[in-house]
């Protein structure tokens, strides 16, 4: 059996962030979309590449709701992802990567694979 | 306390309103009413349907203790005999005496009664009063034929009576050669003559009644043409007759017609007495309709108040339905060719005919008659009135009413067929279907269902429409609202935010919505903040609500680079300007090009650079040209008279100016202008949300002309107007617009949806039918001051250019997977990336 530790990126300051919008993290080669959900509270972070037209474009969108379910909708085609599970929310696009979030002393760190 | 005493004779409508209108602006005057009839002021207007089971108590103006409770003494049954104006003081019938300090006759008319022989005789009557009434019914009783003399609007109304009343062989004897002679003209006439016919109404046009025939009892009439006709009862109606009678006695001057001589303020050679409604004559005229009287109710009774009014010659349009007929004709309804052109339509089968006469130069309406079908009637008074210009097809204003609809505008006159995503290919059949078959009920049901909108989204406007449209149709109700987080629409929620003073996304959201609200709702509540306070969109959170190109003041392009648009007013730019431009593209590797709107686009910029790229060009006294937001986009000019051997005007000062004025200004969608210096329109100003045209008087304002999907021609507003009413004109326009029209809603749009269309428009913007055109007026003034250019507050606000970088953990980077290729000299995104 094979231990798992998380591997946890320290992607930014708390006050970096944008509140209630979303802003890029560089990965290596990759792009990771944070978002700082700030009327509930939540961060959420999910890979930066919109599947619709592999655009790397999802931080630049705007993040909301539908029916109480946190999303974020592409700013290229307006395509929606649920920010919790990835899972596209318009027709049957391919689901997102997401990736957990936890904050420690003002510091925002993203667990990477 | 002593009050002045003003002593009213006559209690009918005119006296009565009077009355009301002099209570509810003072309680400085005791008034005294002297009434010759037995009843309390009653409608007289409605005086038929006494015969219709309405009672006199149904009928009247107010109730018995109105008077009581407004301490006005009423003295009915009791005429004033005399005026002693030396003493100021009255006399009545019953020899009492009572002191005025001022005198108002509302004694109305009478029905004129022509000198013919046999006059007297017993069963002739008038109709005016329901003492009139009760005679004519009490007589009837025992009448089989009926005959009416006059064929006016009031002799009709007596026909009716007469053959409610159960007397079926009724005649109408009119000396003109038609019937209504001074409302309508021959083939109208000839039309209701028709109709009337069928009703059991006899017509006998051309006859002069020479004598009456019978004993004591009346037995028949003798006409001058030797004829004669047979009737058991007559009723009069030749005319009225203002009661002048007792002012004549007193020395007031009167008309030598008849008619108390009263000026604008309804005075008499007698400073301290009056005169108003059907007794008055101002300007040689009787106005023998009730709006003028209440009008000069209501001038007399602000003047006794000391606010100044005045009257003005009314209008002498009028509308009734006659047996179930409309019957309507309003200003001038007889002019003819050559001194205008006149368009008729006529339908014998369904007894229409319907006239309308408009100016020579086909601009306005001057007058018009509507017999059977008068829906139209107030329109078309409207437009006449008001000088209100007219449509290209002025006949549509009289054929276009057919279904209450306005033709082809709207979504439903669309074939199933017709593609409206042509991203997804989805037609308008596809879209109703999603909603009869398989039951969707909000937008995004529909996108998931048919795709519809997922593509550039450019056809959401109109799937919401059909959404709407077919939901209603069957049977459900449904409300516009915003989405899911707002139960308001656009313009309910803009009034909201404005009462309550709301400055941001989250505290309309905390007061108004609820949940987290979406891509839907907050961009439209940014814009709608935007139109309100303009304050700078991206201060500290509202940044975040902004749509994507708005929030970084750039349109991103494939790829996820972004354009750079500096606004060029009116299209026109020094070389030196050209050069900065040319220099700038160059230093950040952009690809130029020659816009649509007449500037110059700088495509391919990394998100990054765009603040760097800003304030060079911001150096240069560039500004943001807003090819981003839901605001005011270009105005693109013809070079007009300063070098152009046609141009009228100089249409790019206009265009720079109109520019300036409305630029960066929000609204639901973005708007775009043109001025053009002459007719040959080189800047296609009627295909702009508001265009100008130059002509020898002035410009032609045109509005609500789209290009894009579904283009549509502007129609004209307003001719040959100066610089300042034209922009004047737009204000109230744009302000009406940003106020009422759906998220996304071009002005074209807008206006295809508005009940009402241009002539309603019109009425609005120019006759300012909504009372709003000085506040609209204010608040563009507002908006026009505090404009300051986004991108400078941007690029000089480090808390706002911090966001301009595209790795918040590497602000120096660029993103590394933005990748160019070439093509004839300059650069180009690749395709999409194959999914
Ligand atoms: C750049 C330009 C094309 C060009 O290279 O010439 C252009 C480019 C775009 N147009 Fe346009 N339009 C451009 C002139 C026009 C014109 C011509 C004009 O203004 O005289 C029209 C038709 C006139 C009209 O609007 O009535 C036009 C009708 C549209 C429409 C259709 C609007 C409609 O009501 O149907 C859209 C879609 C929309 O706005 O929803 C659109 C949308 C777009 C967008 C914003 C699409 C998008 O969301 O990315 C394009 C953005 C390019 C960019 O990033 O800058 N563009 N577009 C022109 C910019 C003009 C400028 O200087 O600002
Ligand atoms: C059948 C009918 C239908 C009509 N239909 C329409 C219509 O469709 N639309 C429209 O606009 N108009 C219509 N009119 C006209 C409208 O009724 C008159 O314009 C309106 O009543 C005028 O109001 P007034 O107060 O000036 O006169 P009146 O209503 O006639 O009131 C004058 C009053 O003064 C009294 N009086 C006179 N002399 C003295 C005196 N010396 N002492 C005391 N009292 C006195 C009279 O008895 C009378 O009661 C119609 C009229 C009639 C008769
Ligand atoms: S017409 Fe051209 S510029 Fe305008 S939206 Fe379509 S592709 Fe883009
Ligand atoms: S690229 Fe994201 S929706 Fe099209």
């Amino acid at each position: 059996m094979t231990e798992t530790t998380t591997n946890w990126l320290a992607a930014c300051r708390v006050e970096d962030a944008v509140e209630n919008g979303g802003v890029c993290v560089k990965y290596g080669e990759e792009q990771i979309a944070l978002f700082y959900f700030t009327r509930r509270n939540e961060w959420y972070a999910t890979q930066n590449e919109c599947p619709h037209k592999k655009q790397m474009a999802l931080s630049r969108g705007m993040i909301g709701t539908i029916t109480d379910e946190p999303k974020v909708a592409c700013p290229f085609h307006k395509m929606n992802f649920s920010l919790k599970t990835g899972e596209c929310l318009s027709g049957d696009e391919c689901a997102i990567k997401t990736y957990p979030v936890k904050i420690e002393d003002g510091t925002v760190y993203i667990a990477v694979n | 306390m002593n009050k002045l005493k003003i002593i009213i004779i006559g209690n009918g409508m005119v006296g009565y309103k009077f009355c009301e209108k002099l209570k509810s602006k003072s309680d400085s005057f005791k008034l005294i009413i002297f009434g010759e009839e037995p009843r309390r002021a009653y409608d007289r207007v409605h005086l038929s349907e006494y015969f219709n089971g309405k009672t006199a108590e149904d009928l009247s103006m107010s109730t018995a203790s109105w008077y009581e409770e407004q301490e006005i003494d009423l003295h009915l049954n009791n005429p004033v005999v005399e005026v002693d104006r030396a003493a100021k003081t009255v006399s009545t019938s019953s020899g009492e005496v009572y002191r005025y300090d001022f005198l108002v006759f509302a004694t109305g008319s009478s029905a004129f009664v022509p000198h013919i022989k046999g006059i007297e005789k017993e069963g002739v009557f008038v109709y005016r009063t329901i003492d009139d009434l009760d005679l004519i019914a009490g007589y009837a009783k025992n009448a089989k034929k009926a005959s009416v003399i006059g064929g006016g609007l009031l002799g009709l109304e007596a026909a009716k009576a007469l053959i409610d009343l159960g007397i079926e062989e009724t005649s109408i004897i009119e000396f003109a050669p038609r019937l209504m002679p001074r409302q309508i003209d021959m083939a109208g006439s000839e039309m209701l003559k028709s109709m009337l016919a069928d009703l059991g109404l006899q017509i006998y046009l051309n006859k002069n009644t020479s004598s009456i025939e019978g004993e004591t009892n009346i037995g028949g009439l003798k006409f001058s043409d030797g004829s004669e006709l047979a009737t058991d009862i007559l009723v009069i109606s030749a005319g009225i007759k203002p009661r002048d009678e007792l002012a004549r006695k007193c020395g007031i001057d009167v008309g030598p017609r008849g008619g108390i001589i009263v000026d604008a303020e309804m005075q008499t050679n007698d400073p301290c007495i009056f005169a108003i409604g059907e007794c008055a004559l101002f300007e040689e005229m009787i106005y023998g309709l009730i709006a003028p009287g209440y009008e000069m109710a209501e001038v007399l009774a602000s003047n006794l108040c000391a606010q100044s009014k005045s009257f003005k010659s009314f209008d002498m349009s009028t509308k009734l339905k006659l047996i179930g007929i409309d019957v309507a004709s309003f200003g001038d309804p007889f002019i003819n060719e050559p001194d205008c052109r006149t368009i008729v339509f006529e339908n014998k089968h369904k007894g229409i005919y319907k006239r309308i006469n408009i100016s020579n130069d086909g601009q306005y309406l001057l007058g018009g008659i509507l017999i059977g079908d008068a829906t139209a009637y107030n329109m078309l008074l409207q437009t006449s009135v008001n000088q209100i210009l007219l449509p290209a097809d002025p006949e549509e204003l009289i054929l276009g009413s057919r279904g209450g609809e306005q033709v082809g505008a709207g979504i439903e006159s669309l074939p199933d067929a017709a593609l409206i995503c042509s991203c997804e290919g989805v037609t308008k059949g596809g879209i109703c279907s999603s909603i009869i078959d398989q039951g969707c009920e909000t937008l995004d049901d529909i996108k998931k269902c048919t795709k519809a909108g997922t593509g550039c989204g450019g056809c959401m406007p109109m799937v919401k429409d059909l959404m709407l449209h077919t939901l209603k149709a069957q049977g459900k109700y449904v409300r516009n609202v915003i989405c899911e987080h707002f139960n308001y629409s656009r313009q309910e929620l803009y009034d909201l935010i404005h009462i309550h003073n709301l400055k941001n996304y989250d505290d309309v959201l905390n007061e108004f919505g609820q949940s987290d609200g979406c891509e839907v709702c907050k961009p439209l509540v940014s814009s709608l903040l935007a139109s309100l306070w303009n304050e700078m969109i991206l201060k500290k959170g509202n940044d975040t609500a902004q749509d994507s190109n708005d929030r970084f003041l750039a349109n991103i392009q494939k790829g996820g680079s972004y354009s750079v648009v500096p606004r060029v007013p009116g299209g026109e730019i020094t070389p030196d300007k050209l050069i900065v431009i040319g220099e700038v593209a160059k230093k950040y590797n952009l690809y130029t090009k020659i816009t649509g709107g007449q500037r110059i686009d700088m495509f391919g910029a990394h998100l990054n650079d765009l603040p760097i790229i800003w304030e060079e060009l911001i150096a240069a006294g560039f500004e943001s040209g807003h090819a981003y937001g839901k605001g005011l986009r270009t105005v693109k000019s013809c070079v007009g008279s300063t070098w152009c051997r046609f141009g009228l005007h100089d249409s790019v000062s206009f265009a720079i100016r109109i520019e300036e004025r409305y630029r960066g200004i929000r609204a639901p969608h973005k708007f775009k202008s043109a001025v053009s210096g002459c007719i040959r329109e080189c800047a296609e100003a009627q295909s702009k949300d508001f265009g100008i045209i130059a002509t020898e008087k002035g410009w032609n304002l045109y509005v609500c002309g789209n290009g894009g999907s579904k283009p549509q021609h502007a129609l004209l507003l307003a001719a040959d107007l100066d610089s300042e009413t034209c922009i004047k004109y737009i204000d109230r326009f744009l302000m009406f617009y940003i106020r009422t029209a759906d998220p996304l809603t071009r002005t074209a749009t807008w206006l295809n949806k508005m009940e009402g269309g241009m002539e309603y428009l019109r009425n609005v913007v120019i006759n300012d039918s909504l009372g709003m055109a000085e506040k609209w007026e204010a608040e563009i003034e507002n908006l026009v001051s505090t404009y300051q250019c986004e991108w400078k507050e941007a690029v000089e606000n480090p808390a706002i250019r911090k966001r301009f970088s595209h790795f918040v953990n590497a602000p120096e980077d660029k993103d590394p997977t933005i990748e160019f290729v070439e093509m004839r000299g300059q650069k180009k995104t690749p395709e999409w990336k194959k999914v």
